[in-house]
């Protein structure tokens, strides 16, 4: 049984020129232990198709799902008590900003054990005991220290360990992570990869990768959906999508990497299609032109 | 020295104070810790760094936008007196700056049009007329059209609005452009677009670049020459070549381990690796 199955996802808001769709029809599922990366540019549709799992979109949003199961369990239609249960605490979700997804009011301390408090209801003491164990897990230095600090004062690196060691508080089944390292320096990337990269061997955890880096994909994924204008446009094991890309989306994507330019000038989407991209044909009936 | 040099930098510092309070003494941050390098005319220099070592520092150095503490900077052959109020508006047109996040460097109160003949308005008597058809000829150089003259930027994608700002920085007609981080807030496809879009504009007219950035596949792509800095010293300068094929520092080294591989061969050795993890 896959961890999180998705079947036929679809999220639309409604604009001055009628309904937009941001998701279209797209379909995924992650088993345990593996990791998916979902890549795309920006306005593609990969942050507020795993929103719409979390429930964590507006009501405004129209969500519809032929499926959404998370361990065999319908998540759709769940109360707004059991929902806040679940996420946080099973699925977990570290976002794109740190600086920004941290409360500047309260210390990086309190948000950790309100969580601790919240999901595992822990004493005091225990409480403190596992932030400290948290904090020293992501690697941040002086933990009983850094439990006293605002975010303000904290660099971009460290915050994105605290919002890290929240996400992970729980030992949550399904960690999403929405582009964790696109604000920051490629030293700092690295370590963070290593790190999430690291807890997800250790606990075994499902994670899906949101990102549009395609050297991040290649240093975590196990699978990768690539999404584009909210479609699905190809699926495949990460090995097999860099060496045989049948999405010529995929292909625009790929040579459009500065390392793979050939001879004075990159190789711009454009150059591949005019606005018109193919679905590779295992990316299954969701594809264009339905 | 060569007539060709288009930039030189001796010995350039910069100093930041914080200021004391009560029980807190007075402290000096070395920001820059004395840089020099020498950059031809019509040649790209890449200034590579991690956050706080400076590399920006450097760059609102060389645009005037921050006083060098000790140092002498030289364009295009002659000395530039950094003090305030010495500086020749003729020495401001020669070098422009695009910074990095589009959403934040363009006014959301000022349509494109005025953005563009702002510098015009300001340096040069120009008519209006005039200048309204210089910037119609910028946008299409940049890739837009004169149809985007009275838009306002938030009705532009961020590839465009990084455009946009390239083009402002054009209007002057400068030799010297200094880009910090142009490229690191777009998404893949549009930031080959840009720097397509840098390079085409580099040979037309002639440009110097000092391109600022942490992003070590770009600039392998873009640079000429390279300078990696650590906490404000430079650590190593040359070629490309060289200092992607040999790199001397220890610093130099840890970034190139640190940026992620995309070809097949890591990911399948990558891909082994875990496999022989799990069944142990």
């Amino acid at each position: 049984m896959a961890l999180l199955q998705i079947d036929n996802l679809t999220v639309q808001f409604e604009t001055s020129t009628g309904w937009f769709k941001a998701v279209d029809g797209v379909s995924l599922s992650v088993e345990k232990g593996e990791v998916l990366a979902i890549v795309g540019e920006s306005g593609s549709g990969k942050s507020v198709a795993m929103l719409a799992v979390m429930g964590l979109l507006p009501w405004t949003a129209k969500i519809t799902a032929d499926r959404m199961l998370f361990e065999g369990r319908d998540i759709q239609k769940i109360s707004a008590t059991e929902r806040r249960a679940l996420i946080g605490k099973d699925i977990a979700m570290i976002f794109q900003e740190p600086v920004a997804s941290l409360n500047p009011c309260f210390t990086v301390g309190f948000q950790i054990e309100e969580v601790l408090r919240i999901h595992l209801g822990l004493a005091r003491q225990a409480r403190r005991a596992r932030a400290i164990e948290l904090f020293k897990l992501v690697g941040l230095p002086n933990p009983e220290e850094r439990l006293g600090s605002f975010p303000h004062q904290m660099s971009g690196g460290q915050c994105q360990r605290v919002m890290i060691a929240i996400a992970i508080a729980c030992d949550p089944k399904l960690l999403i992570a929405d582009e964790p390292t696109t604000a920051l320096d490629v030293t700092i990337q690295k370590q963070i990869l290593d790190l999430i990269m690291d807890l997800q061997v250790r606990t075994g955890m499902g994670l899906i990768m949101i990102t549009h880096d395609m050297g991040v994909v290649a240093e975590t994924a196990d699978r990768v959906v690539v999404q584009y204008k909210g479609k699905k446009m190809e699926e495949a094991d990460v090995l097999s999508l860099f060496e045989n890309p049948k999405s010529n989306y995929t292909k625009a994507l790929l040579a459009a990497l500065p390392e793979n330019a050939t001879g004075d000038r990159l190789t711009t989407v454009s150059d591949f299609f005019d606005g018109n991209p193919e679905p590779a044909p295992s990316a299954g009936m969701n594809g264009v032109n339905a | 020295m060569s007539d060709n040099t288009m930039l030189e930098l001796r010995d350039i510092r910069r100093d930041y104070e914080l200021p004391g309070g009560l029980f807190k003494p007075k402290k000096t941050v070395h920001a820059v810790k004395g840089v020099s390098f020498k950059l031809e005319r019509g040649k790209t220099l890449a200034i590579v760094g991690e956050s706080g070592c400076g590399k920006s520092t450097l760059a609102r150095m060389i645009t005037f936008i921050d006083e060098p503490t000790a140092g002498e900077l030289l364009i295009d052959g002659s000395k530039v007196d950094t003090r305030p109020g010495h500086l020749t508006a003729d020495m401001r047109q020669k070098v422009q700056i695009v910074f990095q996040n589009p959403y934040g460097s363009l006014n959301p109160r000022q349509k494109i049009g005025d953005v563009l003949g702002e510098p015009l308005a300001i340096n040069t008597d120009m008519p209006a007329s005039e200048r309204r058809d210089r910037a119609n000829l910028m946008l299409t150089k940049v890739g837009l059209g004169p149809e985007h003259y009275n838009r306002y930027p938030h009705m532009f994608s961020g590839g465009q609005r990084q455009r946009i700002a390239i083009a402002r920085a054009l209007m002057m007609n400068p030799k010297l452009l200094v880009l910090d981080e142009p490229v690191s807030a777009l998404d893949l496809s549009v930031q080959a677009q840009v720097l397509n879009l840098l390079a085409d504009l580099q040979d037309e007219f002639g440009l110097t670049y000092v391109f600022i950035s942490h992003d070590l596949s770009v600039v392998r792509y873009i640079a000429d020459e390279v300078m990696v800095m650590y906490f404000g010293e430079a650590v190593e300068h040359g070629t490309r070549d060289e200092v992607f094929s040999d790199p001397k520092h220890e610093y130099t080294r840890t970034l190139f381990k640190a940026t992620p591989k995309a070809d097949v061969e890591s990911i399948r050795a990558r891909i082994e690796k875990k496999k022989a993890g799990k069944a142990a």
